[in-house]
């Protein structure tokens, strides 16, 4: 495992150098392009834009991702199960510290890790999926996360996240500015220019401009891909070494991609790549994908057998795939115990309701359960101390507000 | 004459440079280790102080159970006063089982099963079952790496001149404790 976040931290320095490359390469050919001593001066306000994105991503990358998500944080009483199931997690991963939680109202079940290093991990994890998995399929997933969070992903994905997202804008910021003075012709501000270089010289630099700004957002999502699809099968080892119990994780791969819902609304395509599994459920092919094909996934998980370990997941991973691994990692195996009683699985409009209850009390609303045994769900702004039960006309007592969490 | 006396002193700084590295990292693997014995502790903790409440709130409704709450209770005690590792251990591997008879009884109990305080207890009391037994899978994970790196050549010759020494396993004694409490929610 040391071998693989030695791994990690190589790959986010050679990320965060190479994204620099790309794109202070693409603001020298944009600045030659618009002007033609603009050379120096692209390249120099590229190399600001990066020197800013970077402290920027570093300081608050998780939050600007967590923000994008429309992911909030909760306190325990929101959800307690979901507090316990990670803190279990983080025991079982001996963390120093215990993630922050988000939860993202969204049907769609998915999750995602973010942060710089363990000590400032935060989880999202969506309604959806808090209302659809049982605690054994919520533990899996939540050891995934805090397996990217183990392996040093979360930095990785961060920076990516960061970075890629400002590559894609300065580039379409570009070739609409290209479009726009084609279209309306306002070339002529740059006559004087003309006169000293030659007219096709400059519309070669033009249009090698172009070319470079289609061409550099889709190496750099590519020279992301290129890792992070390992990533997930790394940390789905990680899941099933820490829960002992690769079946939970299975079975909730199982229900997130048979999802019948719509797709997640908050995810964009600078953000997909950090959760579980794909937000996107059409569209992008096997070789865009950022994630492994999740069939894949649980067909490993479920033959990994009686013990887990890096080695015998690198056995299933084999043994379904006919590939093997990139790294070699060696370790002891370790006995899979039995899943807890999962229990009955609620039906779909329970799960709806649960989905509700969830949203409500993230946003203050207090639950009181009446004698006869009606549930009354009072929102934040009502402000009498009592209230009369709509079924039985008891009057109850209604509980201070507790303060909504931000 | 010179080029040897280089020779061996360069050798000599790189040794020394190894043994300090490999120090270190066995002082790291051992807090390590350390750390997460002391987690086990804390979530034991947490145990016994949960009972109270969970007891308390029970009783309402459990009226026929006295020998159950009093087994309970009384394994508390006797855990919270064990004084040796082995004690401690033994009291709390008759906790667990007790706990177990206990959540097993709360089936015949319906009543009980639809109120949310308890409800919420018993989220509470099996996720610290939980904790308590990835307390000891992480303890017993660093123990592995911590033993592993003091047996293995070289470094064991670096933990033996420093004293480094191995570590037990948090073995489960009884099968009970083996068995986690199996909560349905």
């Amino acid at each position: 495992m040391w071998e693989l976040i030695r791994l990690n931290k190589r790959n986010s320095v050679i990320l965060f150098l190479v994204m620099a490359a790309v794109l202070i390469g693409l603001g020298i050919i944009i600045g030659a392009a618009v002007h033609p001593n603009g050379l120096i001066l692209g390249g120099l306000v590229a190399l600001v834009v990066w020197l800013v994105l970077a402290t920027i991503s570093l300081s608050s990358g998780d939050q600007i991702l967590l923000a994008a998500s429309r992911a909030r944080p909760v306190t325990k009483q929101v959800h307690p199960q979901l507090f316990n199931v990670v803190e279990e997690m983080t025991i079982a991963a001996g963390l120093s510290r215990m993630p922050r939680i988000y939860i993202i109202d969204d049907p769609a079940p998915n999750a995602f890790a973010t942060g710089r290093g363990p000590q400032t991990a935060s989880i999202a994890v969506t309604a959806g999926l808090l209302a659809k998995l049982n605690r054994d399929e919520l533990q899996g997933v939540v050891a995934h996360e805090i397996s990217h969070i183990l392996h040093r992903d979360i930095l990785y994905v961060t920076l990516a996240g960061v970075m890629l997202g400002a590559i894609v804008l300065i580039s379409d910021l570009f070739l609409r500015g290209v479009f726009r003075s084609s279209a309306y012709g306002s070339s002529r501000r740059y006559s004087a220019q003309a006169r000293r270089t030659p007219a096709q010289v400059q519309l070669v630099i033009i249009l090698l401009a172009v070319a470079a700004a289609i061409l550099a957002p889709i190496l750099a999502q590519l020279l992301y891909l290129a890792l992070s699809r390992q990533r997930e099968y790394l940390a789905d080892a990680g899941a099933a070494r820490l829960t002992r119990y690769p079946e939970g994780l299975a079975s909730a791969l199982e229900k997130i991609a048979n999802d019948p819902g719509p797709q997640l609304s908050v995810a964009t395509k600078a953000t997909a790549p950090m959760y579980i599994v794909n937000p996107f459920k059409r569209g992008l092919g096997y070789l865009t994908s950022t994630h492994p094909p999740i069939t894949e996934r649980i067909r490993i998980l479920r033959s990994i057998g009686n013990s887990v370990s890096w080695a015998q997941y690198a056995k299933a991973y084999t043994q379904v795939t006919k590939r093997s691994l990139p790294y070699r990692l060696h370790d002891e195996p370790l006995p899979v115990r039995p899943g807890q009683e999962a229990g009955p699985v609620a039906s779909p409009s329970a799960q709806h309701r649960q989905a509700g209850d969830l949203i409500r009390r993230m946003n203050g609303f207090r639950f009181l359960t009446c004698p006869c045994g009606l549930v009354l769900k009072i929102p934040p702004n009502y402000t009498l101390g009592h209230i009369k039960c709509p079924r039985c006309d008891r009057l109850l007592d209604v509980p201070e507000p507790a303060l909504a969490s931000r | 004459m010179n080029t040897i006396m280089i020779v061996i002193l360069v050798i000599l700084v790189a040794l020394i440079l190894y043994v300090i590295g490999v120090f270190n990292h066995l002082v790291r693997l051992r807090n390590q280790v350390d750390n997460a014995w002391s987690q086990i502790d804390v979530q034991l903790k947490r145990r016994h102080d949960l009972i109270p409440n969970l007891v308390e709130t029970a009783k309402g409704y459990m009226k026929h159970e006295r020998e159950t709450f009093e087994a309970i209770t009384q394994a508390r005690s006797q855990a919270m006063g064990a004084r040796t590792v082995s004690e401690a251990a033994k009291a709390e591997g008759a906790l667990g089982q007790a706990l177990a008879r206990f959540l097993l009884t709360v089936e015949n109990y319906p009543e009980l099963k639809a109120n949310q305080n308890f409800l919420a207890l018993q989220e509470e009391l099996a996720s610290t079952e939980n904790k308590i037994s990835f307390a000891r899978q992480n303890y017993n994970d660093q123990v592995l790496f911590y033993n592993n790196r003091i047996q293995m050549f070289p470094s064991n010759i670096v933990a033996g001149m420093f004293g480094f020494g191995k570590r037990d396993f948090f073995e489960v004694e009884t099968p009970a404790e083996r068995q986690v409490p199996k909560v349905s929610f």
